[in-house]
């Protein structure tokens, strides 16, 4: 399953920081962090649950980048 | 500006300001370190906070890190004003980075701006409720008033229009709308008040389809962007190393040698180092340019579906076009008639009625040339001759339209005709009557797109169609093309450009254009799908990388050019960023350039990229 999500970040390095961050998270099969258009796309695994997921995502990202933000 | 940035430039003009008194000031010893911290916390606490963050979190190499420990160092060998301005500037570069890209952003979101924010739907009643266009079902009816976008696509209903579909191709002649006629949504209404039934949802309408795919379109990463990921990856760590050898490796050869060690000279050199070493400028200008070119070409009708088709694109030196639709009209019209025993708008009326009950593209040229509908009545005793034409009683005389062969199975001589098309020929009454010529005109424009292709640096054009090898080879001579495939079938087409790919030198690229329509598995094959007249075509939007909206044949070459200068910006900003970067490197370790280079080498390289790179959203005139 795919969804789109809209981030808020400062710098395209950190963006790129992002995408490892959230690619390493479990429950993740792929992501990919648009920093133009200020979304991430996550390709979650099978039976993953978005919700718990994406909480795991944005943690890993703060560790990353402190202030970034994602809407889910 | 936003709120951040808005703090960000309040504390960078305290800082400053405070910078510039302490200057002034005669100040000595521990008070001059302790009033210098003040400007320096002011402006860069924060650099300090997400340095240790960093740390923490095993994040070592990052550039609040670099800049923490480059001021830190700067500070401790005592010089103050080079570690406060060094954080101020880093400071200044980075409000500008985001205070530039979010302004992008938004100029190329208006450029895109066909999201409607609303829908009229008409109730039952009559009534007229605004509602989100998420809500309305297929089949509703909705009614758009002059002067605004139409939020879902549809038919309409009742009334009559003009519609702009600039915003949409980049045409900017207006489209003529009537009851019934298809229209798509992003279009804006000019004169009429209209209704129109959906037909479709408004996340499957044209409008949502095609600002989703611009959207996305940067997420499809190019090769020059993952270059410089990688780049990124080495060079950050690869120069902390070298300042770490650089504060090392001089002093302790100064000693082993019997030489003063000199350790501040070094540390201050491996700090400036440290200054260098962040790839901000390689990191926001690459995807910068890609997004800036991909808006600047959705503005033109061209959709690129990626930044590595935008890559694949600049690179294309063969150009594999389909006939029909791409390069003719897909149309068939009588373009004339001869050799005819009677007049000649009555053999057209003969052949139109005993093609009546036909719905072949051939039959209905006849009919369309007849230009009125034939009356079934006249016509009786309908025989279809398969694959030769077809014999019917019109007005009680037997007339036969069909191929030279139908007319000597008839007893009567066909004559053949000196042009290159598709002929008919007639009898009436078991006697010659004459022949109709009928062609798939060239499109308007094919010509000049073709001669455009070639300056654009194309070096092959190749025709492919199904259509006969005269006709194919009587279009392929008139536009001057390089190469034509004839008679082929859909499938064969694949082949046919698996052999032009074979054929081609590895860094060269193909591409294929065809209407969407039945071609999609040789969209898929090409190097580089490009989809024509898109608009409205779902499978076409699908199955291409790069979409054109209109039917133009000249879009080609202008989103090859497009490509062109979107990569030739991505090279000019990899290769100035570096070369600068080696350069002040080179000159940091010698001790020729100092801190204040470092930092115009870091943050001056990176507004003059992201200024370029924006270069890329302006096509217009290509």
């Amino acid at each position: 399953m795919k969804k789109s999500f809209k981030i808020e970040v400062d710098c395209a390095a950190c963006a790129l920081k992002m995408e490892e961050a959230a690619k390493k998270t479990e429950g993740v099969k792929d992501a990919s962090v648009n920093f133009m258009a200020l979304k991430m796309n996550v390709e979650f695994e099978e039976g993953a649950d978005v919700k718990s997921t994406m909480e795991k995502v944005l943690k890993n990202c703060r560790k990353v980048e402190r202030d970034c933000e994602i809407e889910f | 500006m936003n709120k951040k940035q808005k703090k960000m430039l309040l504390r960078i003009l305290l800082s400053a300001a405070l910078l510039g008194v302490l200057l002034l000031l005669p100040l000595e010893g521990w008070l001059r370190f302790a009033l210098f911290l003040i400007p320096y916390l002011i402006v860069g606490y924060d650099i300090l906070i997400e340095a240790f963050e960093g740390i923490r979190n095993g994040q070592p190499f990052d550039e609040n890190f670099l800049m923490a420990v480059a001021t830190v160092g700067a500070l401790a060998l005592g010089e103050y004003t080079e570690g406060v301005a060094v954080m101020l500037l880093y400071q200044t570069g980075e409000l500008f980075q985001s205070y530039a890209v979010g302004k992008s952003r938004r100029s190329i979101g208006a450029l895109m701006d066909i999201r409607p924010d609303s829908a009229n739907l008409l109730g039952e009643d009559g009534e007229i409720r605004t509602v989100d266009p998420d809500e309305v079902e297929i089949g509703s009816v909705i009614v758009v008033r002059p002067g605004e976008k139409i939020p879902i696509d549809g038919v309409i209903a009742k009334g009559k229009s003009s519609l702009d579909t600039a915003a949409l191709t980049g045409e900017s002649i207006p489209r003529e709308v009537k009851e019934g006629s298809e229209v798509i949504s992003g279009c804006i209404n000019l004169s009429g008040l209209i209704e129109i039934r959906t037909t479709k949802d408004f996340g499957e309408s044209t409008v949502s389809k095609i600002l989703d795919l611009v959207e996305n379109a940067t997420s499809r990463k190019s090769k020059s962007e993952n270059f410089i990921s990688k780049f990124a990856r080495i060079y950050t760590p690869a120069v902390c190393f070298g300042a770490l050898a650089l504060f090392l490796l001089p002093p302790l050869a100064g000693l082993l040698l019997d030489r003063e060690a000199q350790w501040s000279v070094w540390l201050y050199r491996a700090l400036t180092f440290l200054v260098i070493s962040c790839p901000c400028a390689l990191v926001i200008s690459i995807p910068l340019s890609f997004f800036a070119g991909i808006g600047g070409a959705s503005a033109n009708g061209i959709l690129i579906k990626g930044s590595n088709f935008m890559e694949t694109l600049s690179e294309v030196r063969t150009v594999v076009l389909d006939k029909t639709g791409t390069l003719t009209e897909g149309n068939f019209e009588v373009s004339g008639v001869h050799h005819s025993t009677i007049e000649d708008e009555k053999l057209i009326e003969y052949a139109a009625h005993a093609e009546v009950y036909s719905s072949h593209p051939i039959s209905r040229s006849l009919i369309r040339a007849y230009g009125r509908e034939p009356e079934a009545s006249r016509v009786s005793d309908v025989r279809e001759e398969s694959g030769r034409g077809v014999i019917a009683k019109v007005d009680g005389r037997e007339v036969a339209v069909g191929s030279a062969k139908l007319m000597r199975a008839l007893g009567c001589e066909p004559i053949d005709c000196s042009h290159v098309g598709t002929i008919v020929h007639v009898a009436i009454d078991g006697s010659y009557a004459g022949h109709i010529l009928i062609e798939d005109l060239v499109k308007d424009g094919a010509q000049e797109a073709i001669e455009s292709l070639r300056r654009s640096g194309v070096k092959k054009i190749v025709m492919l169609t199904g259509d006969v090898r005269a006709v194919a080879e009587d279009v392929a001579k008139r536009l001057k093309l390089d190469e034509v495939k004839s008679e082929l079938l859909p499938a064969d087409k694949v082949g046919a450009v698996e052999e032009l790919l074979a054929a081609q030198p590895e860094k060269e690229k193909l591409a294929f254009v065809g209407d969407g329509i039945n071609d999609a598995p040789v969209l898929a094959r090409a190097d580089i799908g490009i989809a024509m007249g898109a608009l409205g075509s779902d499978a076409a939007i699908e199955a291409a990388d790069v979409v054109l909206m209109d039917d133009e044949p000249g879009k080609i070459a202008k989103a090859i050019r497009i490509s062109r200068k979107c990569l030739r910006i991505v090279k000019e900003n990899i290769w100035f960023a570096i070369a600068v970067k080696l350069l002040c490197l080179a000159l940091g370790a010698l001790g020729l350039a100092g801190m204040w280079a470092a930092i115009f080498a870091d943050v001056g390289v990176m507004v003059i990229a992201v200024l370029n790179a924006l270069r890329a959203l302006h096509v217009k005139k290509l």
